[in-house]
């Protein structure tokens, strides 16, 4: 079975690999944002955060900040909640957020680019002006704006009754009311409900019993019934699990087994499932997991914000 | 719009008809962290499309930069938001931009631009898209039966702009060529309970009960429609019990040799939750699956966790606390 390569993974994470016929650095280009984080989130996990230039990283995130306030993908593009929430995120890692005119960001009720502003007459959230409606975009403006300290900057109950409207008869929830319940979309709902205080919404039995049933054969484990186990699941899952105070119900032990078998324990990095190319994504997702099955050498990851835990009792509780 | 593929290689530098640009260079600052290293083509394009994008060029020439670009790279949304800006402004024909989203989708089913795209010009066109939009979805369930994105987008139709009708045949097609699908069965659930051509849940009930319990007998290894029929009797707990096509299932799976018994034991879990009393027969159905005979003392619940302890090994915690919260 082996065990974490995490110098490695550190390694990995670091080497920036200038392949100029890679087709998906292209791809990576506007959602750089989003690979800072897990990088370097990561980083912070393995205990290793000190090994990046914090000064250069920060000043890059904000020539990625617009008048309006949201953050952008990456210079030259425009500004998206989902990169937003990833630069509070980064911010708060190296206890930077009071570069952030905290106002700016989460004021924008009225101003169609933010967060706050994005809230529908239902109680739902856009992810930009132009109105993709979906539960990951709830997850995304409450994580952010409590981590902002301005949670009150949005009507709270609406939102929480949109994502309730969302929960299906199986105990799980979708992206919308109706959609099929998927288990990224309730860790963002799960999630939400935790930072509101309104996890008392959620039927914990019936839902930890479908998490738990995530768990296939090889001990890895899938986000919806009959499809393939995938490493992002160890996050997904297993968080919403820890959330509501499930996570025993699946067999740690296989599926630490499975998330090890998934790294490249030669160049570093983890993928989706064993023996597929690695990428970053996966590699945060891997050590995340491993983070909440309480694997030694990794610290604790808060399952709510996504963070390590003492990046989030440093926001709540000071140093 | 002109796919000659010739055309379509020249890169912005080398047509004439952009010689009064000049292009933007991506500013990444000096020490940049995770710098790309990007092939010459797609930085030659893109850095036209920044220009274009900052001035706010709304023309020709600059849809089929966007159009470059976004084969360059699906996922780009500030490019796609602009496409949108400038089908705006030149009040392009919506119909044949669907033409154009449909070619890009097929190699692109799982990206959100491409979805938010198609929900913004089916939004724009009305109610006489929802043919069009159900067509569309249906070939990219064709490829791939379980496309999350595809599912949401025809849920989405179906509410805004209609087209129910024919709906749950196309459910069942989908299920016939695969009863495992979980998509297809949460359609079902979502046809059932929200089309306005259908009775309801409670007036479909009878049929559906009939339905899934058939899907049950063939594959009763499938988690699937053992939730759809859970969910058929949602607040309802006496019809749950009381229908005799529930426990007679249960029974006959339990009873089945070689057969996976895990779902049939926790429906009957279940039931034994709400009150159902159980038949003798069912009570020597699960007493025959306990290698432990010794315990014929133990109520059905607990011998059900006993069972399961063992046939769901990989949940054995879950099942241990099911029976500690056994009242009996």
């Amino acid at each position: 079975m082996g065990e974490l390569a995490a110098d490695k993974h550190v390694k990995y994470i670091l080497a920036v690999e200038k392949r100029k016929d890679n087709f998906e650095s292209a791809v990576l280009e506007h959602l750089r944002m989003n690979g800072a984080y897990w990088g370097l989130t990561t980083l912070d996990l393995l205990g290793k955060l000190d090994a990046v230039d914090s000064n250069e990283i920060i000043e890059w995130i904000l020539k990625c900040q617009h008048e309006s306030g949201g953050f952008a993908g990456n210079v030259g593009h425009d500004p998206h909640i989902l990169y937003t929430l990833s630069a509070i995120q980064v911010l708060a890692l190296f206890d930077k957020l009071n570069v952030l005119d905290v106002d700016k960001v989460s004021t924008c009720i009225l101003d169609e680019s933010d967060i706050a502003g994005l809230q529908n007459e239902d109680g739902s959230f856009s992810g930009d002006i132009w109105g993709e409606v979906d539960t990951r975009f709830s997850y995304i403006a409450i994580c952010g704006l409590s981590i902002l300290k301005c949670l009150d900057k949005i009507n709270v109950e609406r939102a929480v009754n949109y994502i309730i409207s969302c929960r299906n008869v199986d105990g799980g929830f979708g992206c919308t009311p109706g959609g099929e319940s998927h288990a990224g979309q309730i860790f963002c709902c799960v999630a939400a409900l935790a930072i509101t205080g309104a996890l008392h919404y959620v039927d914990k039995d019936l839902l930890g019993w479908w998490l738990c049933e995530r768990q296939v054969k090889s001990g890895g484990l899938n986000g919806r019934p009959e499809k393939l186990p995938d490493v992002c699941y160890s996050w997904w899952v297993l968080s919403s699990l820890t959330m509501i105070d499930r996570v025993h119900w699946i067999s740690k032990e296989k599926l630490i087994k499975f998330i090890l078998n998934c790294q490249d324990t030669e160049n570093g990095g983890i993928s989706d499932r064993p023996d597929d190319a690695v990428d970053i994504f996966h590699t945060y997702f891997g050590v995340a997991g491993l983070s909440l099955l309480e694997y030694p050498g990794v610290k604790a990851v808060d399952p709510a914000y996504a963070l390590p835990v003492d990046v989030v009792d440093r926001i709540f509780f000071g140093k | 719009m002109n796919w000659e593929e010739d055309e379509e290689k020249l890169l912005p530098s080398q047509r004439p008809e952009w010689s009064d640009v000049s292009p933007l260079p991506q500013d990444d600052g000096p020490n940049p962290v995770v710098p790309i290293a990007y092939k010459p083509e797609f930085a030659e394009t893109m850095d036209y499309f920044r220009a274009v994008y900052r001035a706010d060029e709304r023309s020709p020439r600059a849809l089929q930069l966007t159009h470059q670009a976004i084969l360059l790279n699906p996922g780009n949304y500030t490019v796609w938001h602009f496409r949108r800006l400038i089908l705006e402004t030149l009040s392009k024909d919506l119909q044949q931009e669907l033409d154009y989203v449909s070619k890009i989708a097929e190699k692109n089913s799982k990206n959100y631009q491409i979805w938010h795209h198609r929900r913004w010009l089916a939004e724009k066109l009305g109610p006489d898209a929802a043919g069009r939009e159900l067509k569309f979805t249906e070939k990219i369930l064709s490829g791939d039966a379980k496309n999350y994105h595809a599912w949401s987008h025809r849920q989405w139709v179906l509410q805004s702009l209609g087209g129910w009708d024919d709906e749950l045949e196309y459910c069942h097609q989908l299920l016939e060529e695969d009863i495992f699908n979980n998509s297809a069965w949460n359609q079902r659930y979502f046809i059932i309970t929200k089309s306005p051509l259908l009775g309801g849940l409670q007036a479909m009930r009878e049929s559906e009960v009939k339905y899934t319990v058939a899907a049950i007998l063939a594959n009763p290894e499938n988690e699937s429609p053992w939730r759809y029929l859970r969910g058929l009797y949602k607040d309802d707990p006496k019809s749950w019990i009381h229908d005799p096509q529930v426990s007679t299932l249960c029974l006959k799976v339990l009873t089945s040799s070689g057969t996976n018994h895990v779902f049939a034991l926790s429906t009957v879990l279940d039931l034994l939750s709400h009150g159902l009393q159980p038949s003798r027969e069912l009570r020597e159905a699960v007493d025959t699956l306990n290698p432990n005979s010794s315990s014929t003392k133990d109520s059905l619940g607990n011998t059900i966790c006993s069972v399961l302890e063992h046939a769901d090994a990989m949940r054995v915690n879950y099942w241990r606390w099911r029976k500690s919260q056994l009242i009996v």
